[in-house]
Order: structure tokens, then sequence, then C-alpha cells
């Protein structure tokens, strides 16, 4: 996809933010909802542009990472900071910076403003939630705040849309303004410093046209050089190579850090304590605290919402709402949306001849497209709830309650409604985990959601279940076998997902644990257009970038089962009895009494002549071709053949195999009818050598823990490969699951063929 | 000296200083746990960690061995 840039005949501002500040809500109240989103090359970092109209003025927005800080330790951090210096050509340099502060939380806030300030860029600040601050008693002096901080202070509530118009009259009256770099809130000693690094690494800089364009390197850089003790600054801005420079330049940081510490300004401590110190100063006379602090709504809710029985209760409560919900409410969505997609396969059958054309549209355009479609009601229930919780405050809260039982399998709290979400459908989950801001962390979380046993599972499990598993009960009826084998595919994919995640942090993604230090934000009720806008945000993102690739990969599975449409072959074998009971049937009355007979037999007809023409097409031969491979598995060809095309989405493995036994194409797995039929001639079905039964219950249990474990689901890729950035990930994904599935079905299998006889 | 991670429920104390120099302090410095402010342990996950702390008039949450990096003289 080609990244949007910025013309420069428009100004461009900047927005940045703590997390939990309502930066979305301001973005989308600023620039609407045409956005434009991308990602920046090489990171995983989300790039986001809107535009406005200034006064005529014509105006970019670009909507920069959540973050406490200013202070880049890796690539994704460092996006932030580049771009507020203007030193990525893709969004050009920057006009003016919106920074918005939580007025609830202002000390805290604050410190980033003081990094933004620094910068040396035009800035107006954003005041939001100035009606939780006055909930909680605080009375704050905007006034006093704009000039003790000598930008322009707006007083908004973003969910509401006040104060936008003032905001934009603000940043108007700022394009035409100086930027005035304010006096620095670090002791003189650490100011010294700075200035001699600076001076010392000028001639260096012109060396290197690469880095800089031959300009010394920007003072907030420095600043950062001498604070950042980690060493990513270092050989970002200097190089990883090592020049004559390099070892002065590494000597004369630690030489100057000593220095520091003699003088009682250690780094990094010193950045701290002077910018806090400097927002105390600012805070002066602006923030009128009431005597004693008032307990808000917000302090009961969070005592009962964390209090150790009641919290526990209330979020396992929470999370099966959501989960029932999720089910029960997008069930009629999906039934409807599956009745007209059939509806419409059949209209488009109809009114076409028969033929290569209308395959392709019937089979593989409407089909798998609208196999993947079926699942959208869910993900946009999904996508609703994740966005209640994030809105009114949950979220954190639920990390928080979860931390210490992921930490366990090396991960967050903030892993856990990703991948709980996981079990519904993948793709809300994977995008979910944009909270999660350790990249590592975030890879782990992707790269094992799929493991949970999502809803396209599901009618692969029940239907395999109900047809082989027998109906027996233990401990007194309280336990049904069937209930038990579908728990535990359940908790084999919980358990898969937990030992992958732990050996992925300790390889592939290994590195410290990421500190679990985050703000807990207060409850709010949340606002319904900004949860029903961040709904529709990511459904659209999902159908649109899923959509096309999708569509090809139906495409590509229908044309591997249609071709080659060897006519002859199959004509000459089945064509002339099919001819002859089409004859018959033209030739009886209507009401004629053998008609209902023949009819069937016509069906059964065309449904093996169907069957045929699968055969010996590409997927029929691949399936046999791959045969002697999914053998161990207890697999015959045909098995096989329909895991194939059930590549794009893994409950088409039903309809596929019903097409293979001769059911013809328009099975419904979700009907009690078409489920006894499938499992009729599963259960008839028998090895093209031996004439041996085919199924029993090591095969359908080895199916069934290859589709608990494998990456059947295109979409689920796209969406990794989306959010990753890079086509790195969703191959991994892909290979890693396969052979886990291969793996674990043929341990199934090859158990299940030596035990005693159930 | 006493550690943050030591503080029972409900008791409070004044950071005196942040332990090591690495990415987790560099974290609880900027999140506001700076020497001389006052902080207040409200409470803890139903798991027993992490921690729920209030300081500068907003709620943090820090784990055990994290809150372990704060030396504090309560109060």
């Amino acid at each position: 996809m080609k990244s949007p840039t910025i013309a420069r005949s428009t100004i461009t501002v900047a927005l940045i933010g703590n997390p939990n500040t309502g930066k979305s809500t301001l973005f989308t109240a600023l620039a609407g909802v045409r956005q434009r989103v991308g990602n920046y090359p090489g990171v995983t970092v989300e790039k986001k542009l809107g535009s406005l109209h200034l006064s005529g003025q014509a105006c970019q927005v670009v909507d920069l990472p959540g973050t406490y800080s200013l202070a880049p330790r890796s690539p994704d951090e460092m996006v932030a900071v580049d771009v507020l210096l203007g030193r990525r050509a893709d969004v050009g340099p920057i006009d003016i910076v919106l920074s918005i502060v939580d007025a609830s939380n202002l000390e805290r806030n604050l410190y980033l403003v003081s990094q933004v300030l620094e910068l040396g860029v035009p800035t107006v600040v954003a005041l939001n939630m100035v009606d939780i601050a006055r909930a909680r008693g605080l009375a704050i002096d905007v006034e006093r705040l704009s000039t003790q901080l000598n930008v322009p202070v707006v007083e908004v509530q973003a969910n509401r849309h006040r104060g936008i118009a003032e905001l934009k009259a603000a940043l108007v009256a700022a394009i035409s303004s100086n930027s005035a770099v304010p006096e620095s809130p670090f002791p003189t000693e650490f100011q010294r410093e700075v200035t001699h690094l600076q001076s010392a690494l000028a001639p260096r800089m012109r060396d290197e046209e690469s880095t800089c364009g031959g300009e010394a390197m920007p003072r907030y850089l420095v600043e950062r050089l001498l604070l950042d003790t980690s060493g990513y600054l270092q050989s970002e801005l200097l190089g990883n190579h090592h020049s004559p420079g390099e070892a002065d330049v590494a000597a004369e940081l630690k030489a100057a850090r000593g220095r520091l510490a003699a003088a009682g300004s250690p780094v990094p401590a010193v950045e701290a304590q002077a910018r806090y110190a400097w927002v105390a100063q600012v805070l002066k006379g602006v923030i009128a605290r009431p005597a004693e602090r008032v307990t808000t709504r917000s302090d009961r809710i969070d005592r009962i919402l964390t209090n150790k029985f009641w919290g526990t209760l209330l979020f396992v409560l929470a999370m099966l709402l959501v989960f029932s919900s999720v089910f029960v409410a997008a069930e009629p969505a999906m039934k409807a949306i599956d009745a007209v997609i059939g509806k419409l396969g059949q209209a488009v059958g109809a009114a076409m001849s028969e033929g290569p054309l209308e395959s392709l549209l019937v089979d593989g355009v409407i089909g798998g497209v609208g196999s993947v479609l079926v699942f959208l009601p869910q993900i946009l229930m999904l996508f609703f709830f994740l966005a209640i919780l994030e809105d009114c405050g949950y979220m954190a809260r639920a990390a928080y309650l979860m931390d210490k039982l992921m930490v366990r399998v090396g991960l967050s709290g903030k892993s856990f409604i990703p991948l709980l979400s996981s079990f519904a459908c993948a793709i809300p989950g994977v995008m979910a985990t944009r909270v999660i801001e350790n990249r590592r962390d975030r890879l782990t979380t992707i790269l094992v959601a799929p493991l949970m046993s999502c809803s396209a599972r599901l009618p692969v499990y029940t239907v395999l279940i109900g047809a082989f598993i027998p109906r027996r009960t233990f401990a007194g009826g309280l336990l049904q076998l069937q209930g038990v084998t579908l728990f535990t595919l359940y908790l084999l994919g919980i358990v898969t997902a937990a030992l992958v995640a732990l050996v992925l942090k300790k390889t592939l993604l290994r590195g410290p644990t990421p500190p679990f230090v985050m703000e807990l934000p207060s409850y709010k009720w949340p606002s319904p257009s900004t949860v029903l806008y961040r709904m529709g945000e990511r459904g659209w993102s999902f159908v649109r970038r899923a959509g096309t690739l999708i569509l090809a990969v139906s495409v590509i599975v229908w044309a591997a089962s249609y071709y080659p449409h060897n006519a002859e072959v199959v004509e000459e074998n089945l064509g002339p009895e099919r001819d002859a009971l089409t004859a018959r049937l033209v030739q009886l009355d209507t009401g004629a009494a053998e008609r209902a007979g023949l009819e069937d037999q016509k069906a059964d007809m065309d449904h093996a002549i169907a069957a045929a023409y699968q055969r010996q097409s590409i997927l029929g031969r691949m399936g046999r071709t791959i045969e002697p491979a999914v053998r161990p598995l207890g697999w015959d060809w045909r098995i096989g053949c329909a895991v194939i095309a059930s590549f794009p989405a893994r409950e088409v493995v039903m309809g596929a195999l019903g097409v293979i036994y001769n059911l013809g194409k328009g099975l419904d797995v979700g009907d009690q009818t078409d489920q006894d039929r499938l499992a009729a001639r599963m259960h008839a079905a028998r090895w093209d050598d031996s004439q041996a039964l085919v199924y029993n219950i090591p095969v359908a249990l080895s199916i069934m823990v290859f589709f608990a474990l494998c990456a059947q689901c295109a979409s689920t890729l796209v969406v990794i490969r989306r959010e990753t950035n890079s086509w790195r990930w969703p191959a991994f994904t892909f290979i890693y699951m396969t052979a886990l599935a291969y793996l674990g079905a043929l341990v199934t299998y090859q158990v299940g063929m030596r035990l005693p006889p159930f | 000296m006493k550690l943050l991670a030591d503080l029972s429920v409900g008791s409070r104390a004044r950071v005196h200083s942040i332990l090591g120099a690495d990415e987790l302090s560099v974290r609880l410095l900027e999140m506001g746990l700076t020497p001389g402010v006052e902080v207040a342990v409200v409470g803890t996950a139903p798991l027993g960690d992490p921690l729920e702390l209030e300081l500068r008039g907003y709620r943090l949450s820090v784990r055990r061995t994290e809150a372990a990096r704060v030396q504090i003289e309560p109060l």
C-alpha cells in the first residue's frame, strides 16, 4: 500500500498525548471520519492522517501513538520523536504540535508537555476531561495555566464535541505565531553538558550528511542522547559502524554522565526530577484542590471492581456477558447473511448458463467471500464490546486483574483481553493487541491468538463429535463424553498457546520483562459516538484490507477445485444416465407419483457428477498426491483434499467434505438434517484400496485436533500481516501452526489406534 | 531502607529514591515516582499482584517486583 504523504502547500499539525486522554476522540472530532491509515515503514506503528480546514488553510493532522514520555528506547518509540522534529520525509515538517492533556491528571500529563515544549515547535494545549476534574473537586485556572506555560490552552470535551471551534481558532492563531523555546527545566550543569556535547557532535554531523542533512543535531536529541543509558539512541543517531569518532562520543557521554552524577544530577533520574519540579512551578496557583480528597463515583466503583471477591466475580460475569452476547446477538445477523448469500448464489446460478464463469461467481466469489462475511456480525459485536471496555476505563483494570496469571506464561495482563476475544474470532483479538506497547509481548500475543478455538471451529467440532463420539455419561450423568471432548479441544488450544508463548518468549522474542507500570484511568460512562465510531472504523478496516485477499484466495481455491474441467471423461461415464433421467422427468406430469423418486435420483446423479469433477480437479489430484503424507494421520485423500480446500476459512471443510461425499454444494452444517446426512456418508466412507472404513474415533479426533491447532484462516493471516507490517509473521504463524496441527493429529491418531477399542 | 513493595494496603509513604538506571527505573520516574513524592498503596489485584498506587492525584499499577525498586520512608 502506498503510504500517505503530505503536500507542502498544507500545514501539518501533530497530535500527541498520554494514553487514555481521549486523543483518538479528539482526532476524529477534528478530522472527521475520513482518515488515512497506513504504517510507517519498518515499524509496527500505525500512521494515521486526517485533514481539516482552518479558516481556508488546508491542514493535515498526524495522530501520534499515545505515550507517557518522549524518551525513545526502540524504533517504534522513535517514530513520534522523528515526526515531531520533522525528521520524517513521509510526513514533512510539523507546523504546530497539538498536545492533549487530561485535566483530572494534569501533573503527570504535563511531564510530556514539558518535553514537547522543548522541541521548539509552536504548541497548543487541549485541556480535555474538564468534567471529570470538576467531579473530583478540582478547579483549574485555565488562563493562568496558559500564561505559565506560555502557550494557548483550550478547554475541550472531545467526546461531546465541546470546545472544538475554539481549539481550531487557537490553531489558526498558532500558525502565524513564533515559538519561543522555553527556559530549560534542567539544572545548569546538565545544560552545560548538552551544549558541550552538541558542539562536539557538530563536525561529525557535517561529515555524515545522511543522518541530519548536514545540520547540527537538534538540541532535544542531544539531551536524549545524554539521558538514554540503554545505548539505543547512540547506535540509532550515530550509526552502528565504528568510525574513528565513535569511541570519542561514547567516552564523551560516559565522562559527562560521571560529572553529572558527581554534581548531584545523576542520569537518568535528573530528567524526571527536573521536569516534575518544573510542573510544580507551572501548576502553582493553577489548581485548587479540595481540602479533603473527594471520594468520587469512580473511586467507589474501583473499590468494588478491584475487590478480591466482588472484583473477580464481576470480571467473570462481565466476560461471560460479553461472550454470550457475541454468540447470541450475532446469530440472527449471521443467519440472515448466510441466507442472503445462499439466495444470491442461487439467483446468479439460475440467471447464468452452466459453465466456468457461473461456477466462478457462485462457488468462488459468492461462496468464498460469503464464508468470511458470515463472521462479520460477530467481529463487529466484539469490536463493540472492546470499544466499550476501552472507553469506560475497564480495559486497564482487566489487565491489572489478570496480570499475575499472564506473567506465568511470559506475557502481561494486557494480553488477556486480546486472547479472550480470540475465542470468538482471532481477527478482533489480533487487532486488540494494539494496547500492548511492548513489541515482543505484542508479537507473542498475536502469534498465539489464532490457537484459541474460535467460533469457526465450532461447526467442525459439532459435526464430528456428533457423528463419532459415543453418547456416554460419567460420574452419575454429570459428565458427558461429547461435552468433555469439546472442552478438551478448547483446553488443547489454551495449553498449546501457553506453551508456545513461553517458548517464543525464551527464544525468538526473548527480552527483559516489560514493566507493568501503567495508569489505571478513572471510570467514565462510555460515549456512544466514540464506541460506534471505533466499531465501524475497525470493522471497515478489516473488510477493506482482508476483502481483496480473501477474494483472491477464494478464487484460487475455486480454480483448483474446478480445473481441469474435463467434461468428456466425466460426461462419458455419467452423462447418458443423467440425460435419460432428465428426459423422463420432462415427459412426466407434474403430479405423477414416481416424480419424487426420480427427482431424488437425478439429484444424486448431479452430486455424483460434481464429485467426479472434483476428483479429477487440481485439488483432487493434490489430495491424492499428499495422501501418503496424511495417511499417518488416518486420513484418506478426500479428507486431505477438504483440508486444502478449507485454507481460506476453517468451517469450509465440512462443505468441502459434503461435495466430496456426493451431497452437493449447498450443505448447511448448521442444519441437523444436513449434519445427519454428512455423518451417514462419513460413516460409510471407505478407503479406495482396502475398502476398509475410513472413519473411526481416532480419525475423527485427529481431524478435530488438526483443526484446533491449524492456521486455516486467510483473514487472520492478512490481519497479522497488517498489524505486524510484514509478511514474515503471518508466514511464521502459518508454518508453526500447521506443523503443530500435523504433529498433534499424528500423535492423536497413532496413540488412539494403539489404545484398546472404546 | 524500606521498599514500596513491603507496604501494606492502606498505608502511605514518601519516595526516597529509585534503584537502578534501566528502562524500569526510568519508567517509574517518568510516571512520577520521584524522590519526595507522597504515595499510597490503595489495593492489590485479587491474585495479590500487581499493586494499585495513588500518587500525584492519579492511580498507578505496578508489580511487586517493580515496587521493590522504590525505596521509601513510611509516613
